[in-house]
């Protein structure tokens, strides 16, 4: 099926705002279509009410659209019961519910878990607190010279017996995509809990949970067309009901009083307070947009901008290509020899290309690659073919000025 | 090098930069050319030797690692400070408002909007003093330094 990029680009008003801006940055975030934006627009004007405590008709208006939200992304996801889709405000606070909630309940002190080394700090740092905390050890897996995870060395650490492994399925700084269907079912065989942070992961291929068979799985509604402040954190249903919440306080429980609390039950107890209503709906409203586009016609339209962009960048001299084109969602990080990549990315800005530089909130990826960073370029199916002619002509005039 | 030294060292430079780069940007028409000569400014001064990258001379909030050394001459009031940086830009950037206060006095100083410094070069189509490049930081912190000895 052919793929008519400049009709999906005409989906978001943002392009038609910023004309002479090349977006390279969509790993950071994504931009919104305008169905995603008119749907969250309106639930504020139509439907606008809390959920699940009024007595009143709108309040159950508003509930039903929130809670069919919910049925959109647990069928995208192809889970078992819907209540194993919880809402929480990001991949990050999924992976700190997560680090929380299996912290005293699974993870005891002695207990090892397994991460790898090109993780976001997202997917490192709550981890890393709550260990600390609890006496529990992290290993950490590290990448071959070939800049993918060490299968071999996997296998080794899973001799250790981890608990819980927790792993990226695509490195948001390298692009480089992970075996994790591979990787779960090793895990599992070793008697580990798995948890896959999908933020990279879930544009690229929508996941099949039942097939996957990880026992969590999270992501950012803002990395899928979505809009920012909504996540979502998919759980085995027993493991989920297992957590320790990481946030108290009303919506979560049954019968409350000064002598004790007993808790709801799934999914409302791992979802304290008022939630993102709109955010929910507007997420939804991304994954039923998405649904009117061949995903195989996009992936092959994105793999086609990116091997330009990849064989553009391997022809300017001076640049060095740290991504591997290979096995690529469709990021390519790289550095100007010599250069620190601030100013490649200032250069890049006053010619109005939009990218990253720095750690990417990656830093231990960083200090194995004995990098001090890089420049990332991210790709996403609503860039053009005008849009890579013009990044490696910055690129070209970047070199010559740096020079 | 003794911090001494760098900020002597760096007065000559900072004051060549002042009389020639600084006027050369302001009249260049395309940007490119500003450019050429703000990432090429950091070749006239001294690089802070690793004893001097020291943590208490970091400024905080910059993408890249930086470096601001001050002295205050109690005798004269006089101001000078040496800066150092990993990225090209920000010591481009920091030379050329540095360049505009070296040497100065509390008195003459005060006189001065820090915020104006860059504006006669038109380097601003999208650089501006952020958070990113560090220049606010450093700004900043010149301020604090000049607020404390005044
Ligand atoms: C791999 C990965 N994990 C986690 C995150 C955190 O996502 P968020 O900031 O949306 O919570 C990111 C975001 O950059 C990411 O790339």
């Amino acid at each position: 099926m052919s793929f008519d990029v400049e009709a999906f680009r005409a989906e978001f008003s943002f392009f038609q705002q910023h004309p002479d801006w090349v977006y390279l940055d969509s790993a950071a975030t994504m931009h919104k279509p305008d169905a995603v934006i008119k749907a969250e627009v309106e639930f504020y004007q139509q439907h606008n009410s809390n959920v699940h405590r009024g007595a009143h008709q709108l309040s159950q208006q508003a509930t039903q659209l929130f809670e069919q939200a919910r049925d959109t992304v647990a069928l995208a996801l192809n889970v078992r019961r819907r209540e194993e889709i919880i809402w929480t405000s990001g991949a990050t606070e999924a992976l700190n519910l997560l680090a929380c909630g299996l912290m005293g309940t699974v993870l005891k002190p002695g207990d090892r878990i397994l991460l790898t080394c090109l993780e976001h700090h997202a997917n490192i740092v709550p981890w890393q607190f709550y260990c600390q905390q609890h006496g529990v050890l992290i290993d950490v897996v590290p990448l071959t010279n070939e800049l993918e995870l060490d299968i071999a060395a996997f296998q080794q650490l899973l001799e250790l017996k981890p608990k819980v492994v927790a792993m990226a399925e695509v490195s948001n700084v390298l692009g480089t995509i992970s075996p994790v269907a591979q990787l779960v079912q090793l895990a599992k065989a070793a008697g580990a809990i798995t948890v896959i942070d999908g933020a990279q992961g879930i544009v690229w291929q929508r996941p099949d949970m039942q097939a996957l068979d990880a026992d969590f799985y999270v992501f950012s509604g803002h990395k899928l067309y979505g809009p920012t402040g909504i996540g979502v954190l998919y759980g085995r249903y027993e493991l989920l009901n297992n957590l320790k919440p990481l946030r108290y306080g009303g919506e979560m429980i049954k019968t409350v009083s000064f002598t004790g609390t007993t808790l709801n039950q799934l999914p409302y107890k791992l979802e304290a307070g008022t939630p993102n209503i709109a955010g929910a709906i507007g997420l939804a409203a991304a994954v039923s947009w998405l649904n009117n586009f061949d995903s195989a016609a996009l992936t092959a339209h994105k793999q086609q901008l990116f091997t330009e962009l990849y064989l553009g960048c391997q022809a300017i001299k001076g640049l060095q290509l740290l991504s591997p084109q290979q096995n690529n969602v469709g990021i390519l990080a790289l550095n100007i020899k010599g250069e620190h990549p601030t100013d490649v990315a200032a250069l890049l800005n006053e010619q109005k290309i939009a990218v990253r530089a720095g750690t990417h909130c990656a830093m231990p990826l960083f200090q194995a690659l004995q990098l001090p960073g890089a420049v990332r370029l991210s790709l996403a199916a609503y860039n053009n073919s005008h849009d890579i002619k013009r990044t490696l002509k910055a690129l070209e005039q970047t070199v010559e000025l740096l020079q | 090098m003794t911090a001494h030294e760098l900020i002597l060292q760096s007065k000559a430079p900072y004051t060549a930069i002042a009389k020639h780069e600084l006027p050369a940007i302001a009249a260049s028409s395309d940007w490119q050319n500003k450019y050429r000569i703000l990432m090429n400014l950091g070749k006239q001064l001294p690089v802070f030797s690793s004893d001097l990258q020291r943590d208490e001379l970091l400024i905080a909030g910059c993408d890249s690692k930086a470096w601001l050394l001050h002295q205050y001459d109690g005798i004269t009031q006089k101001h000078y400070w040496a800066f150092d940086s990993e990225a090209r830009v920000v010591k481009g950037l920091v030379a050329l408002a540095i360049c505009q206060l070296n040497g100065l006095s509390n008195t003459e100083l005060a006189k001065i909007d820090f915020t104006a410094l860059l504006r006669p070069l038109g380097l601003y189509q999208n650089i501006s003093p952020s958070r990113q490049n560090g220049l606010q930081a450093v700004l900043d912190k010149m301020a604090e330094q000049i607020k404390a000895a005044s």
